[in-house]
């Protein structure tokens, strides 16, 4: 009879390719993903020291983060050029890079285009039980199909495009378990919020988080996917959710998924993950569904959170001096007084898309709260921007761009977009944004930007009312 | 990469908690194809104030740099410690680190030290006036005081700052391994190669 183990642990020990005395083993990375902005300083140290990729079939590239969201064909169907020299670069070294490394390559144009945490499940590259990388730390998104997924520098990029493996220590197991039922209005965003305000944004810190419990297992793909994201938000590099049928049935006949006899045996596989009973984890935190609000963050830490019906903290209400410190200082930034009700700071902008919330679910729940209004007149600026071109096309077919557009939103090509800042989607400095994004850091989205996390149906109520605005008002 | 054994300089006594990769290179300074420059983007937004403490004769190109919980936490960029590495920061000094900052600190030669929140607050008094002594080989940091604070390091870690050791050179040391691991996997599991769209 074995140790019990947590899914976590059986992960790993599959992937042990060496293990060292010193407590660290060589990890074997199962698929790469790769975009523009973290990977050419390491295809240029492969270049310097005369590599090769060892596996250039499981990597898989898609420029997303420099992409710009408007227009990318001109109306003979040619491709239009980038104006922002520096991210052109970017671009150009990966459409570069990718083949003369032998790496599959999604163009910018391709209709299956899209941000690469979005794109990965959705191909079936992303599965279940396995390892998967990228230079990016919402790398963490591809816990939600139960896989070790985590973020790393451009050196480690380097590092497993030359061996395929990574040099790791085991990281500590977080159990984050929300049992019940959520209420109405809240959505997979609200549940990971109100988990990052209640954990802190180092509560996961050296902890790979596994989230469980029957208001998890209620959840579709793209809301698992949507709360293992920012398993980063809570200070862990990775979040894992067990495989079920749920997952099967998201992942059976995708492009790259395993087919015939070869998918019931994956099948087989990935039922034996889930933790085992009697298995134990270092750290539990039990949520209670049913006490999660529609929520939205405050200040400049995604820690920051409160329900929309609460109100700006007081820095002094914080026990911690240095959080009081930090509070005063990102009230400050984020141009709030203590004690004003949150539904009554205007919003002047609205981002619906990111990684983590801009697959068809989240089209459909925005555009379900727009669906017959009209955009607010101090709202300057709103954009939906789709997860993917497959996404895009999904929301056409569903007649969603038009819901948007009828109502004064913007509807764009697939890309991070205003979430970090990179490409030409900026939020002005002093304005204040309702964003379905992960991070309200100083600056994220523009320098001096403000940044609100909502979920998409939130930030839909704010596009409609101007406000931040508790969705449930606006639900029939 | 550069060894790393004895940095005896001033500190930055930053003290913040959070410090996240966004404020310590803003994604604009990101648009680069090399690894070089990036300390002019370094603490941009903290840099807009004139009287920051990156830029003030005591502190401008000091080695150490002290800051509270969480350092790092956030994006997976390694521009960070690029940016880091550029304004002559060898060693950061804090209670707790990000996962994946620390792992980029030490790829680019910079220390990233562990030390309880006493310490920090202690530390952050002397780098007001004195310079602060860290020596990676027996794992200490001391001030002109005889303040002695001592830290853990994973020792390859240590092996690798100490050498300024090249990790893929090391990895490839395992080729066998890898391969064999490979085969095995192909044998056991054959439906983990993705397979071509159809």
């Amino acid at each position: 009879m074995t140790q019990p183990r947590t899914l976590y642990e059986k992960i790993w020990d599959a992937h042990v390719v060496e293990q060292r005395p010193d407590g660290t083993a060589l990890i074997f990375i199962d698929r790469h993903l790769v975009h523009e902005v973290t990977s050419p300083q390491a295809f240029a140290g492969l270049r310097a020291s005369g590599r090769t990729v060892r596996r250039p079939d499981l990597t898989l590239a898609v420029p997303d983060h420099n992409v710009p969201t408007t227009a990318r064909l001109d109306a003979n169907g040619n491709k239009l050029p980038i104006a922002d020299p520096e991210s052109a670069a970017q671009l150009a070294a990966l459409e570069k890079n990718a083949p003369e490394y032998g790496i599959r390559y999604i163009d910018a144009v391709a209709p299956e285009q899209g941000i690469v945490h979005v794109v990965g499940p959705e191909q079936g590259f992303s599965l279940p039980g396995t390892t998967i990388v990228c230079g990016d730390s919402h790398t963490a998104c591809h816990g939600g199909i139960g896989a070790l997924a985590f973020g790393i520098g451009t050196s480690e990029v380097e590092h497993v495009l030359a061996t395929q493996t990574l040099l790791l220590q085991p990281s500590k197991t977080m159990e984050v378990r929300v049992e019940g039922e959520v209420g109405p209005g809240v959505t997979a965003k609200d549940i990971i919020l109100h988990i990052t305000g209640t954990i802190g944004a180092a509560g996961g810190t050296g902890h790979v988080i596994e989230y469980t419990g029957s208001a998890i297992r209620a959840l579709s793909i793209e809301g698992r996917l949507t709360v293992s994201n920012m398993a980063i938000e809570g200070g862990a590099r990775a979040g894992l959710i067990a495989p079920d049928e749920t997952t099967f049935a998201y992942l059976k006949g995708r492009p790259y998924a395993p087919k015939g006899a070869d998918w019931d045996a994956a099948v087989a596989y990935w039922k034996s993950l889930a933790t085992d009973p009697g298995a134990t984890y270092d750290k539990t935190v039990v949520i209670d569904a049913a006490a999660i609000a529609p929520s939205v963050t405050w200040g400049t830490s995604p820690e920051d959170v409160v329900p929309i019906t609460g109100v700006v903290p007081d820095p002094a209400s914080f026990a911690d001096p240095s959080k009081q410190a930090a509070a005063a200082k990102s009230l400050a930034y984020m141009g709030l007084e203590p004690g004003t009700r949150m539904q009554d700071v205007p919003i002047e902008n609205i981002f619906i898309g990111s990684c983590t919330n801009s697959r068809i679910e989240d089209m459909r729940a925005a555009a379900a709260i727009v669906k017959g209004r009209k955009k607010a007149d101090n709202v300057r600026w709103a954009i939906v921007v789709p997860g993917s071109g497959l996404v895009k096309a999904q929301a056409e077919a569903e007649g969603l761009d038009r819901i948007f557009t009828d109502a004064g939103l913007e509807w764009r090509e697939p890309g991070c977009s205003a979430c970090l800042a990179m490409n030409p989607d900026k939020v002005p400095a002093g304005e204040r944004c309702a964003s379905t994004s992960n991070r309200n850091f100083v600056g994220r989205q523009g320098p001096g930007s403000r940044t609100h996390l909502v979920s998409p149906a939130m930030a839909a109520a704010a596009a409609v009312t101007g406000r931040l605005t508790d969705v449930r008002e606006l639900m029939a | 990469m550069t060894p790393l054994e004895k940095v005896e300089g001033r500190a930055i006594p930053l003290g913040l908690k959070n410090v996240d990769t966004d404020v310590i290179i803003p994604a604009h300074w990101l648009k680069t194809t090399t690894r070089e420059g990036m300390g002019r983007g370094a603490f941009e937004s903290l840099r807009a104030d004139p009287d920051n403490l990156f830029d003030s004769a005591d502190y401008k190109g000091a080695p150490i740099l002290i800051a509270g919980d969480n350092f790092g936490c956030g994006s997976s960029r390694e521009h960070a410690a690029w940016a880091l590495g550029d304004l002559g920061i060898r060693v950061v000094i804090a209670p707790s680190y990000s996962d994946i900052f620390s792992g980029n600190a030490v790829k680019n030669g910079i220390l990233p030290v562990v030390l309880p929140q006493a310490a920090i607050d202690r530390l952050m008094e002397v780098a007001a006036t004195d310079p602060v002594h860290v020596d990676l080989d027996t794992q200490t940091v001391t001030t002109p005081f005889q303040d002695r604070f001592a830290f853990e390091i994973d020792p390859f870690r240590k092996m690798c700052l100490l050498e300024g050791l090249d990790e893929i050179s090391l990895t490839e040391k395992s080729d066998a391994a890898i391969g064999a691991y490979e085969a095995k996997l192909d044998a056991d599991r054959p439906w983990m190669r993705p397979v071509a769209a159809s």
